[in-house]
């Protein structure tokens, strides 16, 4: 976040990777790695699974540079999709093994708690500014299915609403976002 | 088919467009079911409307997560490095001399990234034989692009300054630099270490012994590599120590390679007694433990002579030795033979080390 690529860098990088420079895959791991395994460390809250879900990753965009799409979004975007996802399958994965295993499914996050650990730990003001004036509801909405890792009927059953409510949610919340970042200039 | 039944098909295709369409902001955060997300994802590739808002939800998901404060360990690099290349041969790799350099850089890069303001106002003070000097953080970033410039020069790239005097590239650099914001300087750096790496990487094997001009002496390529990796992890330090945070020596195998470096110059800058024949082995201990056989006085010295004198020290000690940040009479030493020659060596070290 501190130095967001632009899309020249973006597309430069892509083509190095794609040409099979090691260095290109260096600077690539210098850029997100703390994105990366920060994110899969928040999901998963466990420092081997986040290393693991960090190699996973900077695998697949080394092995398949090809699948970024510029147009679709920036790089770190892109990432940042790979990371949550694989994190999300992970946690989800391991969840349903520790249920068949009848340890159940661990203590459910305190949604408060999520919300003002991400906020301490947002570096950049800009985006923590427009997360915190989000409407409450929307908020821990987004929070706890994001970091959470839970599916929108999870979330509505911790939450205690609706199916329909928590997807809405979810819908206007990042739709107020991306509105809010998108007036912004772009840092 | 009647225009009654297109009528309701399109009815009914429009009841699931808005039921996938509501399904857009969990999708963004992989909150789906996995067969709700493959039927969205199917319905995305065929509707331009969905697939947009789609798009442009999950760049704002992507905003929820931002840098995390704590970077993963440093040795994570070059695990995650390694598996990728396991998977993908490389058609161009970075040079095993450059590899110091590169994880030199992106430490430093770390502990930038995480300075607040105030911090970018701290002095930290850089020492070297003859003296010290203070200097803020990002005026630090420009003597080591001024430096960085010479070889980034030799390799065909554009020099950020001018002339070969190392003093004078630092103070052209720094006055061009003055009152730019911190985060250009660390662009501007950064960048150039970048470049140097992918430059190297992408040359013909022989790039390595080309010879760099640093204007008072002149060093290989692969050597170049070495002393700015040394000088980089250094003046780290020296930022580290003045902002207060911690900082750790370079891995075993990179203090083993600056070692070496330092190793090669020793007898450049040694000026005890005249001798002949004279072989100092040097036993380092710790992080980048191994043995080095100096030869002071004629470089032929065969190696299986008996070592006139043997030194023990340890190895980040040494490096420090080096660059001018420890007493040469007053640090831990294990000596045997020939102790005057033995002092005379360790007293030279600090000449190694550049203002």
């Amino acid at each position: 976040m501190s130095s967001p690529a632009p899309i020249r860098w973006d597309r430069q990088i892509q083509r190095r990777l794609a040409r099979g420079e090691e260095s290109a895959l260096g600077e690539l791991y210098d850029q997100f790695a703390p994105l990366v395994h920060g994110l899969a460390n928040r999901v998963l809250a466990d420092q081997a699974a986040a290393e693991e879900i960090t190699q996973d990753v900077f695998a697949h965009v080394w092995e398949h540079p090809e699948s970024f799409d510029p147009a679709q979004g920036s790089m770190r975007s892109w990432i940042g999709t790979l990371t949550h996802r694989r994190s999300v399958e992970r946690l989800r994965r391991d969840a349903a093994a520790g249920a068949a295993d009848g340890e159940g499914e661990g203590a459910p996050l305190e949604p408060s708690s999520v919300e003002e650990e991400v906020l301490a730990a947002a570096t950049a003001a800009r985006v923590q500014y427009v997360v915190s004036s989000l409407p409450q509801a929307l908020r821990e909405t987004l929070l706890l299915t994001y970091f959470g890792g839970r599916t929108y009927r999870q979330a509505a059953k911790e939450l205690g609403i609706a199916p329909a409510t928590a997807k809405h949610r979810m819908r206007l919340g990042l739709q107020l976002l991306a509105s809010a970042l998108s007036t912004e200039p772009a840092r | 088919m009647s225009a009654e039944a297109g009528a309701e098909t399109s009815a009914l295709e429009g009841a699931v467009h808005e039921e996938l369409r509501s399904l857009l902001g969990a999708w963004a955060l992989d909150a789906c079911g996995t067969d709700e997300s493959v039927r969205l994802e199917a319905h995305l590739a065929s509707c331009a409307s969905c697939r947009e808002e789609g798009h442009q939800l999950r760049d704002a998901a992507g905003w929820l997560s931002t840098d995390e404060p704590l970077d993963p360990e440093p040795s994570l690099r070059r695990q995650v490095l390694d598996g990728c290349l396991g998977r993908r041969e490389p058609a161009f790799r970075v040079p095993a001399y450059a590899e110091p350099f590169v994880a030199e850089t992106a430490r430093l890069d770390a502990l930038l990234r995480d300075l607040g303001e105030l911090d970018w106002l701290e002095r930290a003070t850089l020492r070297w034989h003859g003296g010290s000097v203070e200097r803020r953080p990002a005026e630090v970033l420009c003597h080591l692009t001024a430096v960085d410039g010479v070889l980034a020069r030799a390799l065909g790239l554009p020099d950020p300054s001018e002339g070969t005097d190392l003093l004078e590239r630092d103070a052209r650099l720094r006055s061009a630099q003055t009152g730019r914001p911190p985060t250009t300087v660390r662009a501007l750096w950064r960048a150039q270490t970048r470049a140097i790496v992918e430059t190297a990487a992408l040359a013909p094997e022989s790039m390595a012994e080309r010879f760099v001009d640093y204007g008072a002496f002149r060093v290989p390529v692969a050597d170049s590599f070495l002393d700015r990796a040394f000088e980089c992890w250094i003046h780290a330090e020296d930022i580290a120590e003045a902002v207060g945070y911690p900082y750790n020596p370079p891995r075993g195998t990179h203090i083993r390679a600056l070692i070496g470096l330092a190793v090669r110059l020793l007898p450049v800058v040694f000026a005890g007694e005249p001798g002949t024949g004279r072989l100092v082995k040097l036993i380092v201990e710790g992080r980048g433990e191994g043995e080095w056989l100096i030869p002071l006085d004629d470089p032929e010295t065969p190696p299986d002579t008996e070592p006139t004198a043997t030194v023990a020290i340890d190895g980040v000690e040494f490096c420090h030795l080096c660059a001018g940040r420890r007493d040469p009479h007053r640090m831990p030493v294990g000596i045997t033979g020939d102790r005057t020659l033995a002092r005379a060596l360790l007293a030279a070290a600090p000449l190694l080390s550049r203002p």
